[in-house]
């Protein structure tokens, strides 16, 4: 008898474990994303209200992201992972690109240059023929659909040092800091996105998910600036496998790491340039 | 047959029982039952966006859809090389518009005696009208790109009669050197105007061009200086990363389009256009351009046995059309285009030499000779102008104003002056002018005042297909072109206006 309630409580936990997750992706009502439709945002100049976003929403971004924001637009089922990545499910309030730690929400400014940046290797535009205002709106909107914005405040933007002169020395000191916290894992020994895990990579809903290749000449999503780059492994793309390296990595190697990364892409850069003095080897993956 | 999703609107088609009624209910119905616009077919299949998100109504560019354009069909994700499609994707969208439309135009009729059956005593202007169910011609549009950065638009259309002729045919690179402002295209295509014509939802005879893309001066022998028209040629776009700022020139045979180097061969023109878009906030973005159009065209044609020979053209003589352009957007519903012109063709085209060359429109030479029947004007040596000839000169004017109730529903009106400051005929022509009566132009001819204000709600839009329909309805009135005058001989107005109700479908 023991044994066969001991059972029951082992099956119920098992599926109170896996059902956990779900209760945070549960569907909104419309009466309670309606009831944030005061929020606002501050950016560019300008406080961005849900109302005045309407339209804007309806007319460019609800065929993908849905009526209620969550990523259910009808286009929706025809982007196929990891080759079109599925839209943003805004309910749920994870960003990828923040300039705020992991786990924090991103501030107005992350969401306004999402918008005006837009997704390489996605179905999402570049909108920045937009009038800042209208972006400003859309931040808002973007922002009702959660409740998390009401609940939480952003985090505070990490702070990235000055950008240092790049050298021999720190491209070879990236190349350690690049197989000491193990990148190569995902994003290969070449930078190719054909590490040992990058086939079984999934996002947190489950899609799979392609690291990003250095080598393709694309654009990483979260800007192709140098200081993008520092800040996409400092802060993490939440939701994604790619994690924070915040606690691994002192800003001094963060920059060596980005001016290693310079190396694998198209892109021209000094650090190429000086790469082709140094005759690097690809980081061992069985260090 | 489309099943309307909308309750109330199938039940006002049923009942409706006149074209006005079912029109008001329309309008009703459209307001009340709007639903949430869906994707355009060609594009859209590709990107997964909503046609909302590239077109005001479609065919007719938003910003967003205007830079798509000037990106070469591109969203710039890199992934619109068709390597990252599906392979079964082709980019091809069809379109056609059966209407029923009643036109109605002024015309010279025979009047009878009323006491001896079938005799013919005179002429006098009647205006005549007819109505009935017509057909466009049918579109195959196809575009998209070859590569990255390297792009195609390839448009046969047909008359409703199916003769087809390519509209558009034109190659591009896009984004040389990695620059939006180095992209080069070959072809044949639409020049770069901000307020598109080939783009403009209106389907009338008048209202469905832009008579300022259009005019010329009555009798006027220039057969090239039409913006509206796509031309063969060589183009030059630039723009900065935004589209903000757009900046063209192109290279143009002098010969209207026409393939085969038939007409005004040996003769080129140049249009030009810079605009540029200021953000207003809360207005929206505020677009101001400028064009300029110059360049030669033959007048005189070789001949043989006295009849033109095609493709033979020289005597170059010059023209030009300049203006402005304006696109004001006064928040996200309504928004005011225009264009101004001013135009000037030389004396020798004012008095018709131009296109010696008069074809069939199949390739085939109506003059024939001799005697010399069907043949126009043609510059040949020894030949001189009328005394009192002059290069005639006019300004025109387009405002076309656009109320965008949702991405489904739409209200346009047209408004279009064209007006002549100076005729080919000038003070001491003594010959006969284009009204028939002798001596210079009247300051007038060829003026035009063109109207046309239309609806068009599309109930459904999906990727896959989309239909519109269209209410609309054209006043046109042109000094001097219309029938002859039985009192006086000469040439009265022009003063015609059609009302059309169309479906456009587009799959």
């Amino acid at each position: 008898m023991r044994t066969r309630l001991h059972k029951w409580f082992l099956l119920l936990g098992a599926a109170a474990f896996f059902a956990l997750p779900l209760t945070s992706r549960a569907q909104l009502t419309t009466e309670d994303i309606a009831s944030r439709d005061n929020m606002e945002s501050h950016v560019a100049g300008y406080t961005g209200h849900v109302q005045d976003a309407a339209y804007d929403y309806r007319r460019y971004c609800v065929g993908c992201h849905g009526d209620m924001g969550d990523a259910n637009g009808e286009v929706a089922q025809w982007l196929l992972p990891p080759m079109w990545p599925k839209p943003r499910n805004f309910q749920l309030g994870v960003f990828k690109c923040r300039s705020t730690p992991t786990g924090t929400l991103p501030t107005d400014d992350d969401l306004f240059n999402a918008i005006t940046r837009g997704f390489d290797r996605s179905a999402m535009p570049i909108w920045n023929q937009f009038t800042k205002y209208q972006r400003a709106n859309l931040v808002a909107y973007v922002k009702h659909f959660s409740p998390r914005f009401v609940t939480e405040k952003p985090g505070t933007p990490i702070s990235i040092p000055p950008e240092p002169e790049v050298t021999p020395e720190r491209i070879k000191a990236g190349r350690e800091v690049f197989a000491r916290v193990q990148c190569w894992k995902c994003h290969g020994v070449q930078g190719m996105a054909n590490g040992p895990s990058a086939s079984t990579l999934q996002d947190d809903l489950g899609f799979p998910i392609a690291a990003f290749n250095f080598t393709d000449g694309t654009r990483p999503k979260c800007g192709d600036t140098d200081e993008d780059i520092y800040r996409i492994f400092m802060t993490g793309l939440d939701g994604t496998p790619m994690p924070s390296f915040a606690d691994n990595i002192k800003p001094d190697e963060a920059w060596d790491l980005v001016f290693y990364l310079r190396t694998f892409m198209q892109q021209p850069s000094k650090a190429k340039e000086i790469a082709k003095t140094l005759n690097l080897k690809p980081v061992s993956a069985n260090p | 047959m489309h099943d309307f999703s909308c309750p109330r609107l199938r039940k006002a088609f049923h009942s409706a029982t006149s074209l006005t009624a079912a029109n008001l209910v329309l309008m009703f119905v459209a307001l009340t039952c709007s639903q949430p616009a869906n994707a355009i077919p060609a594009f859209a299949r590709k990107y997964g966006l909503r046609c909302s998100a590239c077109h005001e109504t479609w065919p007719i560019l938003n910003n967003f859809g205007l830079k798509f354009r000037d990106n070469g069909y591109q969203i710039m994700n890199d992934r619109d090389a068709p390597i990252w499609q599906n392979p079964s994707y082709w980019p091809i969208t069809f379109r056609i518009t059966p209407v029923w439309h009643r036109v109605s135009a002024s015309n010279d009729v025979d009047t009878y005696s009323t006491t001896a059956p079938g005799v013919i005593t005179g002429t006098a202007i009647q205006q005549i009208s007819s109505s009935g169910v017509d057909l466009s011609g049918l579109d195959f549009h196809t575009g998209g790109t070859l590569e990255k950065n390297i792009s195609f638009f390839v448009l046969p259309s047909s008359d409703p009669t199916a003769a087809f002729h390519f509209e558009t045919v034109m190659a591009r690179f896009d984004n040389l050197f990695g620059s939006p402002w180095l992209n080069i295209k070959l072809g044949r295509f639409e020049l770069n105007n901000l307020l598109s014509e080939k783009r403009m939802v209106g389907l009338t005879d008048e209202g469905g061009i832009y008579q300022t893309y259009h005019f010329i001066p009555v009798a006027d022998g220039n057969i090239f200086g039409q913006m509206g028209d796509n031309q063969l040629g060589i183009e030059y776009v630039g723009h900065s990363y935004d589209d903000r700022t757009r900046i063209s020139a192109a290279l143009l045979d002098s010969n209207d389009g026409n393939v085969n180097l038939t007409l005004g061969a040996n003769s080129y023109s140049g249009f030009f256009t810079f605009d540029q878009a200021i953000d207003t906030g809360k207005w929206d973005v505020q677009r101001l351009g400028a064009y300029a159009f110059a360049g030669e065209a033959a007048t005189y044609y070789r001949t043989l046995g006295g009849v033109p020979i095609a493709g033979s053209g020289i005597g170059n003589k010059s023209f030009y059309r300049i203006g402005f352009t304006g696109q004001f957007y006064f928040g996200p519903h309504f928004d005011l285009n225009v264009v101004t012109q001013h135009g000037q063709d030389n004396a020798w085209f004012g008095q018709g030499y131009g296109n010696a060359v008069n074809t069939d429109g199949n390739g085939g030479t109506l003059c024939s000779g001799p005697p010399l029947t069907n043949c126009l004007a043609n510059n040949t040596p020894g030949t001189t102008l009328p005394i009192g000839s002059q290069a005639p000169v006019w300004n025109g004017v387009t405002f076309e104003a656009r109320y965008v109730y949702s991405p489904q529903l739409i209200f346009i009106a047209d408004y279009e002056l064209e007006k002549m400051s100076q005729q080919a005929d000038g003070p001491g022509f003594t010959g006969l002018n284009p009204t028939g009566a002798p001596g210079p132009s009247p300051s007038n001819l060829g003026n035009i005042n063109n109207y046309n204000a239309l609806i068009r709600y599309n109930p459904f839009m999906t990727s896959r297909a989309g239909l519109a329909i269209q209410l609309e309805y054209t006043l046109f009135h042109q000094n001097g072109t219309g029938p002859v005058s039985p009192i006086t001989g000469f040439s009265t107005s022009t003063n015609s206006n059609e009302l059309l109700f169309a479906l456009d479908i587009d799959y």
